[in-house]
């Protein structure tokens, strides 16, 4: 690629770069997506009062948070591929979500724990069952209580997904480096992925942000 | 004469936290139409014994009969019978992320399973009756207290109980906002509701209760009438309680 200065490398480069930032985008979606549903289940597991069932949470929340993300994702990548054929963009996905979905699961725990017990016992004393009154009291106010510190995960999970790029998935970080191999130019290619990343996160950061604007219509 | 229901009966209630015996040896009953307020100072059990008739507080012992039917939380269904329960509590506890009307339709749709155009034309009835019509679709927030707690009222009538429950429905407001609860209250009393009612409105007790019970220590120390038990106590502990507060 023939290209003078940070500028030039960005404008030459945004066909491969445009597209790996919809990798990254992809990666980003479908593990925060599914990171959102482990994190809701371990954190209704921790919240449980079973004995069993809360060692399973607090197990699961002890191991991802005692060991390195890149430890985990080469495990899903290298461990789980050996059951499981799946691509490099499945076994980060898997990873991430993993990964995710525990720190989530303490935000929800957290904001859960946050909705006053006279909530509970309002839905309690007009005849709702406790999982009535979780799923339509209870869920959808600590879901807006956890929306800020969920939007900062889900920056997190952006940003780390260039992780994937040591399993070999296109995405930003890995073009990045690709590139700078090929000029050796490591820093300018590593900026002009700085600015893709800008770029997604302050998106991301308005989504929420509208996300927060709707459910605040009751305040 | 027609033999009048019993819509509560207690019996031998016993009620620990942990070592702490709340409820002690309680026997209790309330017929059908009957106001009964509770009054006693903090801590005397008046609130956990009111929680304990629709079982948000568990017994350790005792029975807790509920129209008649023995009540046992292992065996029976507690959604069922907080049905025909209704509760008020005193810091209104009303859902924040719903509107008014959506606060009082809920329950009646989500579990009597009553179709939404009938539990909102029945909500908007309750509405009017605590003259809140008009806040229909605000929420809870744009509220005054009293507002809140008339909502919450119509809330709890909304499942059609046969028993209202009240516990310090007016602590928590502003004294200018405690007449129209108290209005509400009283309306109710009127149509011949069912009512239990922990409170410290001493002038409320005097004119709607058909009984006063005064608790102490976790025992119900005196009940009667309302006149005299104000005019007329027979327990030293009575006459101590009611010339420390009027």
């Amino acid at each position: 690629m023939e290209y003078s200065g940070f500028f030039g490398a960005l404008v030459e480069s945004r066909g491969i770069f445009i597209e790996a930032a919809f990798m990254t985008l992809k990666l980003t979606a479908v593990s925060i997506f599914l990171a959102v549903f482990i994190g809701l289940l371990f954190a209704l597991l921790k919240i449980s009062a079973i004995r069993p069932l809360v060692w399973v949470a607090n197990i699961y929340i002890y191991i991802v948070r005692g060991t390195p993300l890149i430890v985990q994702i080469f495990v899903f990548y290298y461990g789980l591929t050996e059951i499981w054929m799946m691509s490099g963009f499945w076994a980060v996905s898997l990873g991430l979500a993993f990964h995710n979905g525990a720190y989530i699961a303490e935000i929800f725990r957290g904001s859960i724990q946050s909705i006053g017990k006279g909530q509970t016992e309002a839905g309690r004393s007009l005849g709702m069952s406790r999982s009535l009154t979780m799923r339509r009291i209870i869920l959808p106010q600590a879901f807006r209580r956890a929306l800020p510190p969920l939007g900062n995960q889900f920056i997190i999970g952006l940003k780390d997904s260039s992780l994937a790029a040591f399993v070999g998935v296109a995405e930003i970080f890995a073009v990045a480096t690709t590139q700078g191999a090929n000029t050796f130019d490591y820093m300018t290619w590593l900026l002009v992925s700085a600015v893709y990343y800008l770029i997604l996160v302050f998106l991301l950061t308005i989504l929420v942000s509208l996300i927060e604007k709707k459910l605040a219509v009751s305040d | 004469m027609l033999k009048t229901k019993e819509m509560i009966r207690v019996e031998q209630l016993n009620k620990y936290f942990g070592d702490l015996h709340v409820l002690k040896d309680i026997d209790f009953n309330v017929n059908e139409s009957e106001v009964v307020v509770l009054i006693g100072a903090s801590g005397s059990g008046k609130s956990t014994m009111l929680r304990c008739l629709n079982f948000l507080e568990m017994k350790n012992s005792g029975e807790v009969i509920i129209r008649g039917e023995d009540v046992d939380p292992k065996k029976d269904n507690l959604n069922e019978v907080r049905q025909k329960v209704g509760m008020v509590f005193q810091h209104f506890n009303l859902f924040p992320h719903k509107t008014v009307l959506e606060n009082v339709i809920e329950a009646p749709i989500q579990v009597k399973s009553i179709p939404k155009a009938k539990a909102v034309e029945e909500g908007k009835e309750l509405l009017l009756k605590v003259g809140l019509e008009d806040k229909a679709n605000d929420y809870p927030s744009r509220l005054s207290g009293g507002q809140k707690q008339r909502v919450a009222i119509a809330r709890a009538l909304a499942m059609k109980p046969e028993i209202m429950l009240f516990d310090e429905p007016t602590s928590a407001l502003d004294p200018e906002l405690v007449g129209e609860v108290l209005q509400t209250m009283k309306d109710l009393a009127r149509e011949g509701m069912t009512m239990v009612v922990v409170t410290h409105e001493m002038g409320f007790a005097r004119e709607v209760a058909d009984r006063v019970v005064y608790m102490h220590d976790g025992r119900i120390v005196e009940a009667g009438q309302p006149n005299e038990i104000f005019d007329n106590p027979k327990e030293k502990r009575t006459q101590a309680f009611l010339s420390s507060i009027l």
